[in-house]
């Protein structure tokens, strides 16, 4: 086995998901068929060769940095589930006595 | 009005500039087709009826004044991932429901400027996860050519929305062949530019060094004339490319004489569909009759290729999809504290393969593992990048199937995700190397279902693959709609 259901579950929380124990079971069978065929990349030797991050090379594209006019606040928390006013509303982040 | 559908958009342009037509009544003629057969194939998540018909008015005012663009009065379908301002724009996820974009995306504000209509929302796998457009929160599509089989995917929606004449054109999204994999299975064709070439400013992402978003149309001519107004330079993508556009549909006819077309061994297997291969080598001995040379080639390192991308694409997801928290846009599901509200909310949200693939991506970029998969599959992508580059030493364009099959049944595949993953072999290596490529329809297999053949060219050069495809088109002068739709 290249993955258990302990690892499934403890990745699905880094994640922000929350897996049923079916959904476990099944993602850990998948994902091990998956990995097993994401080992066969090992069989090539890659020592030494840069890795591409993207296919096309640009580099250093600037722009100045100038104010623009964008988004009002109240277009920009327009699609808010929950809101305040121009500001986003979500549930306590820090601990109050 | 029926014989509009075989007319391209410069020959319904040319009707509308000289008065024959309204692109009112073209629109109208559109929404009453899709009202009409849209229940067989599904390929409309929402229709924008009135906006659209406003829009056909303001075209049509132009027409008059004659400052009419390319685009003018002409419908499009729109895949559901382009953000469009004040249009519901879902991506088919439970988790975007309600969402309407403050702004446009770069491509449909030039689409906007060119002055074409918006008819509606076109269906898709889940944030562009899937080969099938069964992975949609909404609903199936089916293909038209054949209603107990998929349409492709993930633009399958917009594929099966141009053959079925429900849109004039369309637009798809391409990560790993989600603009010509689609465009094969249904007998359309779509164009996947150079990595860099369209901005993706206001596509919603998938996987940013992949994704590059493309024309579907009917044929090859009218693929050029949208990639026209699509393709330049966007500040707002400091990763598009600040090269002038050509005028593509200008230079087709073009005799390919002397086209060095290679031909990869390693995409002419014995385990693919007999008919399919034997249409597309029928293809390149069509090419060798009209004068280009034909030259074996090899992509050794082809057969890693669904694994490098699977790495990498899963990766860049995890990533991206981190921003739907419950906070910003979307659905939020309340939870005893803001962790597991996200929890909650990113739970019910995404579907079964969204949720299997940043679950995958998160492990290959969790620490301990990243050296192993991610770091990996970026050596193996210059590998790719590096077989392509030698090839093309050898050869101008280069010749391969699609997809190894045609489309499959409803349901087949999708209780099996390495088998889906692996039909996307001939398509991936295009979108590792950031390679333009065109899939056009080549011939049609004994069930009268289409084959596509790609065509991959080197970097900025989507002018000689339009050409050489062009011709192809002009040879086999195939089928383009099923009886079902006429």
């Amino acid at each position: 086995m290249k993955i258990t259901g302990k690892v499934v579950q403890y990745v699905a929380h880094l994640a922000r998901l929350e897996l049923g124990p079916e959904e476990i079971d099944l993602y850990t069978q998948q994902l091990d068929r998956i990995l097993a065929h994401m080992d066969e990349l090992n069989s090539l030797d890659t020592t030494g060769i840069e890795p591409t991050t993207h296919a096309i090379p640009l580099v250093n594209v600037f722009r100045e940095d100038a104010v623009q006019q964008n988004f009002q606040a109240e277009e920009a928390v327009g699609n808010a589930p929950e809101r305040v006013g121009p500001f986003f509303k979500v549930p306590p982040i820090i601990e109050t006595e | 009005m029926e014989e509009l559908l075989q007319k391209g958009i410069t020959e319904v342009r040319g009707l509308l500039t000289n008065g024959k037509i309204t692109s009112v009544e073209l629109t109208r003629f559109y929404l009453d087709r899709i009202k009409k057969y849209d229940g067989l194939t599904g390929c409309y998540l929402r229709l924008t009826e009135e906006l659209a018909l406003v829009k056909a008015a303001e075209a049509d005012k132009r027409i008059r004044a004659g400052t009419d663009g390319e685009l003018t009065g002409i419908p499009f379908g729109m895949k559901d991932i382009l953000c469009t301002k004040g249009v519901e724009t879902t991506c088919a996820s439970q988790i975007l429901k309600g969402f309407v974009p403050p702004y446009d995306a770069t491509v449909i504000k030039k689409l906007d400027e060119s002055g074409y209509v918006h008819l509606g929302r076109i269906n898709m796998d889940e944030f562009a996860m899937g080969s099938s457009t069964e992975n949609s929160s909404f609903q199936v599509t089916k293909n038209p050519w054949d209603l107990s089989r998929i349409p492709g995917g993930s633009s399958g929606g917009s594929a099966a929305a141009v053959v079925a004449g429900l849109c004039a054109a369309s637009l798809g999204t391409d990560t790993g062949g989600s603009i010509r994999q689609p465009a094969s299975l249904c007998g359309a064709v779509g164009l996947k530019p150079t990595y860099g070439r369209v901005s993706r400013y206001g596509l919603v992402a998938f996987a940013s060094s992949l994704d590059q978003i493309g024309p579907i149309t009917k044929n090859v001519a009218d693929c050029a004339v949208v990639l026209k107004v699509l393709a330049g330079h966007d500040p707002l993508d400091s990763t598009s490319i600040p090269q002038p556009v050509p005028d593509y549909a200008g230079a087709l006819g073009k005799e390919i004489k002397g086209l060095r077309i290679g031909m990869p061994k390693e995409y002419f297997i014995d385990s693919m569909d007999r008919e399919v291969k034997a249409a597309v080598e029928g293809s390149i001995r069509t090419f060798e009759e009209l004068g280009a040379v034909i030259v074996p080639i090899s992509l050794p390192h082809t057969e890693f290729a669904v694994a490098t991308y699977y790495i990498i694409c899963t990766a860049e997801a995890s990533s991206n999809l981190a921003r739907y928290d419950g906070v910003k846009y979307g659905m939020r599901v309340d939870g005893k504290d803001i962790i597991d509200m996200y929890k909650q909310t990113r739970s019910a949200g995404f579907g079964k393969e969204v949720k299997r693939r940043i679950i995958l991506g998160t492990y290959v970029l969790s620490s301990g593992y990243y050296d192993a998969y991610y770091r990996k599959a970026g050596q193996v992508r210059t590998l790719i990048r590096r077989d392509f580059d030698r090839a093309f030493e050898q050869c101008d364009v280069i010749v391969t199937p699609v997809s190894p099959t045609t489309a499959f049944k409803i349901g087949e595949k999708t209780e099996d995700p390495l088998t889906m993953y692996l039909s996307d072999i001939f398509t991936i290596p295009v979108n590792l190397a950031g390679l333009p490529a065109i899939s056009l329809p080549c011939g049609f297999d004994g069930k009268g279902l289409p084959i596509g053949c790609q065509i991959i060219g080197k970097p900025l050069d989507e002018m000689l693959l339009l050409q050489t495809a062009f011709l192809l088109e002009a040879e086999k002068k195939l089928k383009k709609r099923p009886d079902m739709f006429a």
